[in-house]
């Protein structure tokens, strides 16, 4: 094979520079592995590093600096079978640590080779993640308190499955780089090499010096044992491959038609927990399934289990612009979290609008007719005080009739939770309807 | 006809995946969210990838690798998740690489409020990163936007080869509503073109009679570069300024000057309004109620809801205001957009509504300043 470095653009690394070394070994692995220009994507950020990818003739993307795994993550998942190699220098295993951390722990196909020399060269020799803290640097004292990383053994805790630690001057070097080339997985090579352009200028370090600190460490030869597991995207294909087709949002038939004409605005004011949105959601399908427009506006906390939660729905004939209510015809009340969302709502309301409240429960004063649920009386639990109150819409024939809520729970719930929810309407219903008073604590006005 | 229920974010979803989608790469931020969740139900049955980023840096990655190999990427998220894709995104347009970037907008700065809507990124979305180019922007007004936007940034991003982004809202994106799902427009889906088969490829030449160069993937027999870094045709580094101005300035013709062939909006015009209401976005629906009660009580305005922000579609704004006396900006904001219409307007009277309290402009609050 011949080699796939760039005749057009020979390598110009200030003379001495371990890269070239790292270059020339890389070149003759892929000669080795019989690969074709076009088979490979050399992937590289910034820093001296970055400069592999023009020196070879192959695919190659150059970007951010430190962002080289994140190109060649998409590429490998978009093109499984390119050989995709990342070129990255200790500055960019610092700014991109997380994506270093990443990639070891997703175990993509990918070969990442550091080309660890111990300091940035291109910005005057400042440190970096790996510059020893007794080093003398471009950036002062700041080195001598800070402690260097050893990136082995962060990609191993990480989870890479094969890790190797080397000196750039290894007389196996091309090999070396072959069997990480090979590996099945994510693979990472620590290649520690001398930067004469500016590491030198202040510090000595020789190639056996580079040996004798290797020598100090737990040796990192490739493979890791304990890390060992299914390459990334062969466990992505074998899962995909048993999914189902997703399918959008389904058709809903008109089979009912609404109680009247009248555009309705609900606001149902609750907190988590209480199927606020759940309810909201009911009351939407109900309008659908008699033909009618709707939104839904939702406003909750990000928090689970607590905090506000307001459910503003419209059901209209007509279509429907401005999706917020200013002036509902509907206000369900069941928790001081969302009626505090909209305290400034209540002095609005008229003799129009239909308060629904839940007992012991403090809300604003107001003109609407009010109806108090005692849902100790019922026998709820506060999960389920929001779908009751839909019960008590269809019994009035407010806003939904019976058959709109029956519809609509039919469609938004799976079994067994529809037969529990199906219970609870009806047990809802009958209890308002026939036996008003034991449960409703109180009415303005007869309806 | 039968309709469904669906909100802005699984509309988009759906019209990404119609557009050739196949891969999304996301971090979680409320309220995008909904839309990663909607694509990783979508996409890897169908053969697509979808992965859960450890930044947004990370996602806009991704989707450059992807991109470049020629999949339909796209991504998603919000204020906080847009200022880090900041370094990546100016890769994307000075590599011109073909992405559709989803922002939710919620309300900032900064982390804000995460279920509270706004439009605060407006001028963010067309400045927000380094060498200023152009981008395109798209503002949907509902779930039916949503779709019909999503397909027509996939067609752009595709068609100029840059990132097109669709600057949506919290009250767009989590806000279920009947949409009629067979009848919604579907612009024909275009995808990149190829370089001319018989010269050489050089990555950044462009077509012939067009300021858009011809696209290769990696991976195939010919060899493609590509590159973050100042570059010529071939993409390798330059330094010489006549190549280097050549390229920039083609890049910016390549979208300012063909905004009038993606000018979207929706105008309403009153023959008798003295008064014409300019907005974008979930405003625009309160506008809409605005306008059809002004009406009612005697004094019409007109409307023109804006759904191409970026670049400016000037042509179109000079051309529905030209009967108005009196132009009135709303956004959901401290005033953004209204520094582009007072630049074009000049000779107009220029006002402006807006609030930044996470709660919708309402009609009454619209129809007051219409008013005057």
């Amino acid at each position: 094979m011949a080699s796939l470095l760039n005749k057009n653009r020979p390598p110009v690394f200030c003379p001495g520079c371990s890269h070239e070394t790292v270059l020339r070994a890389l070149d003759r692995a892929f000669q080795n592995m019989g690969l074709c220009r076009n088979q490979i994507v050399m992937v590289s950020d910034i820093g001296c590093s970055g400069l592999f990818d023009t020196f070879f003739n192959t695919h190659a993307l150059h970007g951010l600096h430190g962002r080289a795994l994140t190109y060649a993550a998409g590429i490998k998942l978009a093109r499984p079978d390119l050989q995709v190699v990342v070129t990255m220098g200790d500055g960019g295993l610092g700014i991109g640590g997380a994506h270093l951390l990443a990639a070891c722990r997703r175990n993509l196909d990918l070969t990442l080779l550091l080309l660890n020399n111990f300091n940035f060269a291109m910005t005057g020799g400042q440190f970096s993640s790996t510059t020893p803290a007794a080093a003398s640097i471009g950036s002062g004292f700041l080195n001598s308190i800070e402690r260097p990383m050893d990136a082995g053994q962060v990609a191993t805790a990480a989870g890479a499955p094969y890790v190797a630690r080397v000196s750039a001057y290894h007389r196996n070097l091309a090999h070396l780089l072959e069997c990480a080339l090979r590996y099945r997985g994510f693979s990472f090579v620590d290649i520690q090499g001398i930067c004469p352009g500016r590491y030198l200028k202040h510090n000595r370090l020789t190639p056996q010096m580079i040996n004798e600190n290797l020598s100090k460490l737990h040796p990192l030869e490739g493979a890791v044992a304990e890390n060992e597991r299914p390459e990334y995207f062969d466990a992505y294909a074998s899962i995909t491959a048993r999914l189902k087709p997703a399918e959008p949002p389904s058709p809903i038939e008109v089979t009912c038609k609404p109680p009247d004409s009248e555009r309705q605005e609900i606001v149902l004011l609750g907190k988590a927990g209480q199927r606020i949105q759940t309810a909201g959601e009911v009351l939407c399908i109900a309008g659908l399934t008699a033909g009618l427009q709707v939104t839904q506006k939702t406003d909750y906390a990000i928090t689970v289990m607590t905090g506000p939660s307001v459910s503003e729905v419209i059901l209209s004939p007509q279509a429907i612009h401005f999706t917020g209510i200013t002036q509902p015809t509907i206000v369900i009340a069941l928790a001081k979290e969302g009626i505090d969302r909209h305290r400034d709502m209540f002095s609005r309301l008229d003799s129009k609008t239909l308060l629904i409240q839940a007992t012991g429960i403090a809300v604003p004063a107001s003109r609407a007719r009010v109806i108090s649920l005692d849902f100790q009386a019922l026998h709820l639990k506060k999960s389920d005080w929001a779908l009751a109150c839909l019960a008590v819409l269809a019994a009035m024939n407010k806003a939904i009739s019976r058959a709109m809520l029956d519809a609509a729970i039919n469609l938004q719930f799976k079994p067994p939770v529809r037969e529990t929810v199906k219970a609870l309407i009806h047990h809802t219903f009958t209890k308002t309807f026939m036996q008003r008073n034991a449960c409703i604590e109180s009415i303005t006005e007869n309806f | 006809m039968k309709l469904r229920l669906c909100d802005g974010n699984e509309a988009l979803a759906w019209a990404a995946f119609e557009a050739g989608c196949r891969f999304f790469a996301g971090y979680p931020i409320t309220p995008a969210t909904s839309i990663f969740n909607a694509m990783l139900n979508i996409l890897p049955p169908a053969g697509g990838i979808v992965l859960q980023a450890e930044d947004e840096i990370a996602a806009m990655g991704y989707c450059i690798g992807a991109s470049m190999c020629g999949l339909k990427a796209m991504t998603a998220t919000s204020g906080p998740g847009l200022s880090l894709y900041s370094e990546q995104l100016s890769f994307a347009i000075g590599s011109e690489i073909p992405l559709v970037v989803v922002d939710v907008q919620r309300l900032g700065p900064s982390t804000g409020s995460a279920t509270k809507g706004a439009d605060g990124d407006i001028q963010f979305l067309r400045w927000g990163t380094s060498g200023g180019l152009p981008v395109i922007v798209l503002a949907p007004v509902d779930a039916g936007d949503c779709f019909t936007l999503t397909l027509h940034a996939f067609n752009l991003a595709e068609q100029y080869r840059c990132p097109v982004f669709l600057a949506s809202n919290k009250e767009v994106a989590l806000t279920r509503e009947t949409v009629d799902w067979s009848s919604m427009e579907r612009p024909a889906i275009i995808d990149r073109a190829p370089p001319r088969a018989d010269r050489p490829f050089l990555p950044f030449q462009p077509l012939p009679d067009s300021d858009v160069p011809g696209f290769l993937p990696l991976g195939d027999a010919t060899l493609v570069r590509q590159t973050s870094s100042t570059h010529g045709t071939d993409a390798y580094i330059t330094t010489d300024p006549a190549v280097i101005s050549s390229i920039n300035e083609r890049m910016k013709r390549k979208v300012e000057s063909r905004v009038d062939r993606f000018s979207y909006a929706q105008a309403v015009i009153e023959p008798q309004a003295e008064t014409m209401i300019v907005t974008y976005g979930i405003t625009g629906r309160a506008a809409r109620d605005a306008c059809k009660e002004l009406k009612a009580r005697g004094k019409p305005a007109s409307l023109l809801i804006l759904k191409t922000l970026w670049p400016v579609p000037e042509e179109l704004i000079r051309q529905q205001t030209q009967d108005a006396k009196r132009v009135l900006v709303v956004e959901m904001n401290l005033g953004q957009y209204v520094t582009e219409v007072k630049r074009i307007l000049k000779h107009k009277s220029v006002e402006f509504l807006g609030q930044m309290n996470g709660r919708l402009i309402t009609p009454a609050q619209i129809r007051e300043a219409a008013i005057g």
